[in-house]
């Protein structure tokens, strides 16, 4: 398969978005995977060449995050996040069963070319645990049955829904999007749900909310104001050790 | 006496189609910008400075005082970029933040790069949520239809041009030279520091790399005042934040409140535990700070007591786990993701997690050698303080903390698998039963 030249002409038109042409080389990676199905050798070849670097540099790239795929995806990825909380929350049980009933192991697709399982890390969704995604789309409190509904919808080609996003369309669709090209399905979905509201709806029964901005007096205030004070107070015991080091020198 | 939630950044999210412009006009979206933008912009970072707010992201750096940092007789551009990167394990505040309302965001950026006189600023973004960046896009391109991106805005003077970044999965891009590095289109390794990045950091041009939360405050600080933020909070912890709680738990969820509640008022506000559980140990800010305990209930969430107690407030992750989890099963899938994450750039962190791992394998499978013990904490001395970036202290926080909490249970893994003694199936969501 060739690169279109309109893909040609995206891919400058991503790179002509940035001060530096190089740093639209993480979306233009994801739109060579949304045309071609993977990160090729020819696109790999083609943003080098747009961007004035070498292969080798972009082949780099692309092979050190995780979501740029060398084989060739299915028409959906599916992802099991089967970090700590997820995996015991029953993301362990989710990912076996989906194995089993998928015939497949992690990182492969299914004989039908529709789904790519994969076990994922954390996304960002700890309160809604088990998660799934699919085609990075949320798929909340999940369970083996639910998973495994969704993955035979999915192959089915029937419509499937995310728990907060849109309708699922494919892998390829999803990965145009992330490369900086909007879909039209921004309004589909809820703002938030669930656990996302579940300190406003507490708030609402007891009647509480932040202080109004003319009562409010504010206690004294002992945030350090100088560098050094700063960083013995903040979390980077790092950074504290550098700046000493810095200041020291001066 | 200040309420025990205060909603401020989460106020809307319950509100029809509130990722829209119109909807965030009408509860008063913007205004701050206004304001804003009539003030010189040192005094916008002296606001800021003088809110006591203090960096989301864990690392708790004074917000404004990193802004002031940014030399202004650099001849160079100056850069704004949002770390919404989210992805320490626990960590889900900032996406359904921009998820539900991506303009309270926008105009903390559009503020903030004001203040640092930044004329492009950057939301990375990581690629692994869809809807969000969906969201953000076209909150970007609702706010520069109305003016509020672009040139001159609302007439003030003031440019700027907001580009949204997906990032494609690396953990390790949260880390802020980690990102300014995959920002410009390389593989996301840390830096070595100095310079730091408000000296050279985007493109070796001044830069500030802040957190959504932080960000996401600003409109707030601007709208309602000093005063007001630093009467939430405590003296040195000021102002509200987002306590994400999940887990083994009646209600997770995000629970947004002054700084400095407890754990056991976040558990009792939400119905406490799940039916019949007891909680074992939990996490106050994702898994890279060392774990705590039922003893550790009633420490105040802030900077300062949970440092205190040995840990570290980080992302305020809450991961509560109870009686039915095997503490070395959660350390073992820690560290692996660690060892999975790691970019391998130092030694320490590259080869270290790698021996973690396979000596938290024999110990989950019961097959644990004499000496394994002192050998995992031996490793850990061996990485924290001899990497380039915080990840590779991060791996080994669950480590020792677990080992100083639990030690029988890594003993026990000398003989036992941890499945036998704690069984997978009863700590699942969907779990008949929990049997105490």
């Amino acid at each position: 398969m060739t690169l279109s030249e309109v893909t040609i002409s995206e891919l400058r038109e991503l790179a002509s978005r940035y001060p530096e042409a190089r740093s639209a080389l993480l979306p233009m990676l994801h739109l060579v995977q949304s045309t071609e199905g993977n990160v090729t050798n020819q696109g790999i070849e083609l943003c080098a060449e747009i961007l004035g670097i070498s292969a080798a540099e972009v082949s780099g790239v692309s092979t050190f995050y995780t979501m740029y795929k060398r084989r060739p995806m299915g028409k959906h990825h599916v992802g099991v996040c089967t970090n700590t909380l997820c995996a015991v929350m029953g993301g362990d049980a989710i990912f076996e069963r989906l194995k089993d009933h998928l015939d497949v192991g992690n990182d492969e697709t299914t004989d039908d070319g529709k789904v790519t399982l994969e076990h994922i890390e954390c996304n960002a969704a700890c309160d809604f645990a088990p998660v799934m995604m699919v085609n990075w789309e949320f798929f909340d409190n999940q369970t083996p049955e639910s998973a495994i509904e969704v993955v035979d919808k999915l192959r089915a080609g029937k419509k499937v829904q995310a728990t907060r996003g849109a309708t699922i369309t494919s892998w390829r669709a999803a990965e145009r999007v992330l490369a900086g090209f909007e879909d039209g399905l921004v309004d589909q979905g809820p703002a938030a749900a669930g656990p996302s509201l579940a300190g406003l709806e507490i708030a609402a029964e007891k009647g509480w909310s932040a202080p109004s901005a003319n009562e409010a007096k504010a206690k004294p205030n002992e945030v350090p104001d100088d560098k050094v004070g700063a960083v013995e107070q903040a979390d980077t015991s790092r950074a504290e050790s550098e700046t000493k080091d810095e200041e020291g020198k001066k | 006496m200040t309420d025990t939630l205060t909603p401020v950044l989460s106020a809307d999210w319950g509100n029809d189609r509130a990722w829209t412009l119109k909807a965030y006009e009408q509860t008063g979206g913007y205004a701050a910008l206004k304001t804003a933008l009539t003030m010189a912009p040192d005094d916008v970072i002296t606001l800021v400075k003088d809110s006591g707010l203090r960096g989301r992201g864990g690392a708790g750096f004074p917000t404004g005082m990193k802004w002031s940092f940014i030399p202004q007789d650099n001849p160079k551009p100056k850069y704004l970029v949002v770390n919404a990167d989210e992805s320490e394990p626990g960590t889900c505040k900032d996406i359904p933040l921009m998820l539900a309302t991506p303009h309270t965001l926008i105009e903390g950026v559009i503020i903030a790069a004001h203040a640092i006189r930044a004329k492009t600023a950057f939301i990375y973004v990581r690629g692994e949520v869809l809807h969000v960046v969906r969201r953000l896009r076209a909150a970007a391109r609702e706010a520069a239809e109305a003016g509020y991106l672009g040139e001159n805005i609302l007439g003030s003077g003031v440019d700027l041009e907001l580009i949204i970044h997906a990032g494609a999965g690396a953990y390790i891009c949260g880390e802020e030279t980690a990102l300014l590095d995959s920002l410009e289109g390389r593989r996301g390794q840390p830096r070595l520091r100095p310079p730091f990045p408000a000296l050279e950091g985007l493109y070796a041009s001044p830069t500030v790399v802040n957190n959504v939360e932080s960000i996401a405050s600003v409109p707030s600080i601007v709208k309602n005042g000093v005063e007001w933020f630093g009467s939430m909070g405590t003296e040195k912890s000021k102002g509200y934040t987002l306590y994400s709680l999940s887990g083994h738990v009646k209600r997770p969820g995000q629970y947004e409140a002054p700084l400095g509640i407890t754990l056991r008022q976040l558990l009792d506000l939400g119905g406490g535990m799940r039916e019949g559980s007891q909680l074992k140990f939990w996490t106050p800010g994702g898994s890279s700070t060392p774990i705590l305990t039922a003893e550790h209930l009633d420490i105040p969430l802030d900077y300062e007591a949970v440092g205190a107690a040995g840990s570290m407030l980080g992302t305020k992750a809450l991961q509560v786990f109870d009686q039915t989890t095997s503490v070395v099963r959660c350390v073992l899938r820690w560290t692996e993701f660690y060892k999975h994450e790691s970019c391998g750039k130092c030694t320490p962190c590259r080869e270290g997690t790698w021996w973690l791992v396979q000596t938290l394998q024999r110990l989950d499978a019961g097959e644990g050698k004499s000496g394994d013990i002192e050998l995992l904490l031996d490793l850990c001395e061996n990485i924290v303080g001899r990497a380039f970036c915080a990840l590779g202290d991060g791996a080994a926080s669950p480590i020792t903390s677990a080992i100083q909490y639990f030690r029988k249970e890594f003993e026990a893994g000398m003989h036992t698998p941890s499945s036998w003694a704690f069984p997978p199936e009863a700590s699942t969501l969907f779990a008949q039963e929990v049997k105490a």
